[in-house]
């Protein structure tokens, strides 16, 4: 049972996959502008995962090692067909404004590195958790962001205004640069930041460091 | 020819894939420790986009839209939802060519890229380009102008991070912002300058 429950809460701080294993990036931060849009992204990386994790692992022993890239690709291009299809079809507005990164999960490296590195070598049921804990690590990371961009960027959570903003007779002037492109890189490096003054011991050790200065001692 | 030149600086500047679309993002922090890598890599992004993209524009515009089977008498058909599967098949298989192609013809630049082909099947910037060919409905010229714009883009900003990123390590850097950290703020700095470059238009 704690092994279960290792499998799922170990990605989402302890070895995230944004913050710690670099994967999944690429996606991650377009689609946090607004919460709403944010969370459907989630939920159809995190299914999305789980399950191309559940079926490669399941015909794990029948696939040819030369050509299990090919495999794991076409079992993920399949599942985000299905994903993009039932998004077109229940949330139309949402598949616009998601537009090509719902396409992208297939070149998520999340996906294929929890295929490759994961459900590979694991029996199903594991695998299916450890997709969904991988998944959740994303959320976490994606939430966040999404949280502070909508909040500072629009005054806004989910679309309801939380902050009354100056053009509507509030208090809030918006900061549009949350909007824009490069706040999201900030903010995702003020997170990993954090996580890793939480964690000391996802600090990196530096490529280059800078000799001691000597020479006071010495002329002393 | 001024749209097509529009089109490309565009893509270079202004929708930048790397910086504005967030695209190839794995490969754009892992690999841009040292410029050389970066920029072998970089050439090979350029030559993989200003192919596949317009290949994928062929295949979307003759087999894949809406009423595109027309020419074999099935214009009722539309197969537009395998295209997902269909541009990562095209992808992979380009790339695949690509590389033995470069391996029996022009050994000296297969060496040159080495362990950086087969790695760009997964960069998300060659799948994006692809898509948003396929969102904004370019024509096969406009591919061609869009796909090496967003390669020359990319490969602009990853030799510019890497640069900076060989001069950084001399800095003393906070603890927790090593490394990582510290790599996306820069990245963050990258794209607040290219944001300048927004609103030009030949």
């Amino acid at each position: 049972m704690s092994e279960v429950k290792e499998t799922l809460t170990q990605p989402i701080l302890r070895n995230n996959p944004i913050a710690l294993q670099i994967l999944g990036i690429c996606s991650a931060l377009a689609v946090t502008t607004s919460l709403q849009v944010t969370v459907v992204m989630c939920i159809a990386l995190t299914s999305v995962t789980a399950f191309s994790n559940l079926f490669i692992s399941i015909i794990r022993k029948h696939i040819p090692g030369s050509i299990r890239i090919i495999v794991q690709m076409t079992v993920i291009a399949s599942l985000v067909i299905v994903v993009d299809q039932v998004l077109k079809a229940y949330a139309y507005e949402i598949s616009k404004q998601l537009s090509v990164f719902v396409g992208l999960i297939i070149t998520n490296c999340i996906v294929m590195g929890r295929a490759e590195a994961y459900a590979m070598k694991n029996p199903p049921i594991p695998s299916f958790l450890d997709g969904i804990g991988n998944g959740l690590g994303y959320s976490v990371v994606l939430l966040v962001v999404g949280f502070f961009r909508e909040l500072f960027g629009a005054g806004k959570l989910f679309g309801y205004q939380v902050l009354p903003v100056v053009t509507e007779g509030g208090w809030y002037n918006p900061n549009g640069l949350m909007l824009l492109a490069p706040s999201a890189f900030f903010l995702i490096g003020l997170f990993i930041w954090a996580l890793r003054s939480w964690d000391k011991s996802q600090v990196e050790a530096p490529d280059y460091k800078i000799a001691k200065h000597t020479a006071v001692e010495e002329a002393a | 020819m001024e749209h097509f030149l529009s089109l490309f600086i565009r893509a270079v500047f202004i929708e930048n894939m790397a910086l504005a679309f967030f695209l190839g993002m794995c490969t754009f922090l892992a690999i841009s420790k040292k410029v050389e890598a970066a920029l072998g890599l970089g050439i090979a992004v350029v030559v993989v986009l200003t192919i596949t993209v317009p290949v994928n524009n062929l295949i979307y515009h003759y087999l894949l839209a809406d009423g595109a089977l027309a020419w074999a008498g099935m214009p009722e058909v539309d197969l537009s939802f395998l295209g997902l599967l269909s541009y990562i098949g095209v992808i992979a298989a380009i790339v695949q060519i690509m590389e033995m192609f470069l391996d029996k013809y022009v050994p000296a630049l297969y060496n040159a890229l080495g362990v950086f082909l087969p790695l760009i099947t997964v960069n998300c910037a060659i799948m994006g380009a692809s898509l948003f060919m396929v969102e904004r409905d370019y024509t096969f010229g406009e591919s061609v102008a869009f796909g090496s714009g967003a390669g020359v883009g990319w490969a602009l900003a990853i030799v510019a991070l890497a640069g900076i990123r060989e001069k950084l390590k001399y800095s003393d850097i906070p603890d927790g912002l090593q490394g990582l950290g510290i790599t996306f703020i820069t990245v963050g700095l990258m794209s607040l300058g290219f944001m300048s470059f927004g609103g030009i238009d030949i």
